[in-house]
């Protein structure tokens, strides 16, 4: 079959070290635009460190990271300035943390928490960064009469969907995010799930999910990869690599978690 | 016209968990089926039909073979294919109706009923409007149109199950038991469904366990046993 297309996301040989210690090694794939990837793994496994090697947080000890920029060319994000990465960060690109703390700014009302990345690339108009934002906040089914209470007022669930829409409010094409259900109770959690799934699918976006709760990536991606001590140990279709799975640690992990 | 062809297909599986004993289940295995014939899968629990028919969809994973389906004008092997042409090809012409709905939390059946149809890319109005008349035909009362499926009956389940399968009308249908647990008004609304399916050119694959439902929509015959190891 003939590709036209190029991938958004090239990850090319992505290795990182802890001294000694090998976190994740020579990983390499490729993100296709609207395609969703889970990484799951026990604690420990590098799939955070992978995360964020990925996404620019960390420098990877070899190894490149090739984006396709809205611009057409494929820009080596490793190599780019502190500048252009912040840059790549505030528009194109969404960073989920698995602590809406982290995401959020707790000292400004949940609206300016929206507006604010808006603002950041060049909304100047007061009534439009808050229609914006209103409207995110109805979509993330967060209370508009919430729009001027701070984060620190909502529930663990609200702040994670108010760090979600504060993401989303860029119009970004790769979302990152680490545990984005971790730490919610089971009934917060379904809603959740489903509110990233059908905002996944309208917005067409790409996402790398690292969880390590196999019914969050059976709900949300499109493909699976199975880490374990920072090696990339079986990767495939979502439910092909739950159903039939080949590698005996993914055998082990679908056995001793996935119930249904 | 062939819609898919089967070629050379292996497939064991090796349970690490269970000492590395291996079970092999299905042994070069061919077969091709055409427009307008459902094939219907014959043999013993335990033969591999559910197999063979997983395999089909790629959900499980051969060691050896293709499985060759024409999608989109052209042939594409979903073995060796990436998962995201996979993805399209299910979208687009590979539909399967598996025994169970796999719930989704929260979403209700209208919804789950239309999501095949969002999916290729049609309004949520025309969507809905068809996914009301298939859960009509089906005969889901429609107070539960707006209900998850979740809390349905096993035979209710069934039948949303099966409103999301045939809605997209997909070329090519795998059907996993979908009359296992319906009583005979809702095993016939299926049978005329699988008919329609049949007139329009689809290509099925089906596992029946009720031996009148296999007489009356099946028009070939597959025996998953005598394709066994040996």
């Amino acid at each position: 079959m003939i590709e036209l297309e190029e991938p958004l996301l090239q990850v090319e040989g992505l290795s990182k070290l802890y001294g000694r210690n090998v976190a994740c090694n020579n990983v390499t794939f490729d993100l296709w635009a609207g395609e969703v990837l889970c990484i799951v793994g026990e604690s420990g496994s590098g799939k955070t460190t992978l995360l964020n090697c990925i996404n620019a947080t960390h420098p990877p000890s070899s190894g490149r990271v090739l984006y396709q920029t809205r611009h057409g060319d494929a820009a080596d994000v490793t190599a780019m300035s502190d500048a252009q990465k912040r840059l790549l960060m505030r528009t194109d690109w969404g960073i989920v943390h698995q602590n809406p703390r982290d995401g959020l700014r707790m000292a400004v009302s949940a609206g300016a928490n929206v507006g604010e990345r808006l603002m950041a690339v060049g909304a100047r108009h007061y009534g439009h960064i808050r229609a914006d934002a209103t409207g995110w906040l109805g979509r993330v089914e967060i209370d508009i009469g919430r729009i001027d209470d701070l984060p620190g007022t909502f529930s663990g669930g609200m702040q994670q969907r108010l760090q979600i829409a504060r993401n989303l409010v860029t119009k970004p094409r790769l979302v990152f995010m680490d545990e984005p259900t971790g730490g919610l109770d089971v009934s917060v959690q379904a809603r959740l799930l489903d509110l990233l799934r059908m905002l996944v699918q309208d917005l067409h976006l790409a996402a790398i999910i690292v969880t390590h709760d196999l019914a969050v990536a059976r709900v949300l991606a499109h493909r699976l990869f199975v880490m374990r001590r920072g090696e990339i140990v079986e990767s495939g279709l979502t439910d092909q690599v739950l159903d039939d799975p080949q590698h005996p640690y993914t055998q082990l992990l679908v056995a001793s978690i996935l119930q249904t | 016209m062939a819609m898919m062809r089967v070629r050379g297909l292996s497939k064991s599986f090796t349970l690490h968990e269970q000492g590395g004993v291996v079970l092999p289940v299905l042994n070069n295995i061919n077969l091709d089926v055409m427009a307008g014939e459902c094939v219907v899968l014959l043999g013993p629990s335990g033969s591999g039909k559910s197999t063979l028919l997983r395999s089909m969809y790629a959900n499980y994973k051969p060691q050896t073979g293709r499985i060759e389906v024409i999608h989109e004008g052209a042939w594409v092997d979903i073995l060796s294919a990436a998962p995201r042409i996979v993805l399209n090809v299910r979208k687009r012409t590979l539909g399967y109706v598996s025994q169970f709905l796999r719930v989704i939390p929260r979403v209700p059946s209208l919804e789950v009923v239309a999501e095949p149809l969002r999916n290729i890319g049609i309004d949520a109005a025309s969507a809905r409007a068809r996914a009301a008349a298939m859960l009509e035909r089906l005969r889901i009362p429609e107070r539960l149109w707006s209900l998850a499926p979740a809390t349905f009956s096993g035979g209710e389940q069934q039948r949303v199950n099966i409103a999301r399968g045939f809605i997209s009308q997909s070329p090519i249908m795998l059907l996993d038991e979908p009359t296992s647990s319906l009583d005979s008004e809702n095993r016939a609304a299926v049978i005329s469904l699988i008919d329609e399916a049949k007139a329009r050119g689809t290509a099925i694959v089906g596992i029946f366990h009720d031996e009148d439902v296999r007489r009356r929509v099946g028009t070939r015959q597959f025996d998953v046993a005598l394709a066994r190891p040996t």
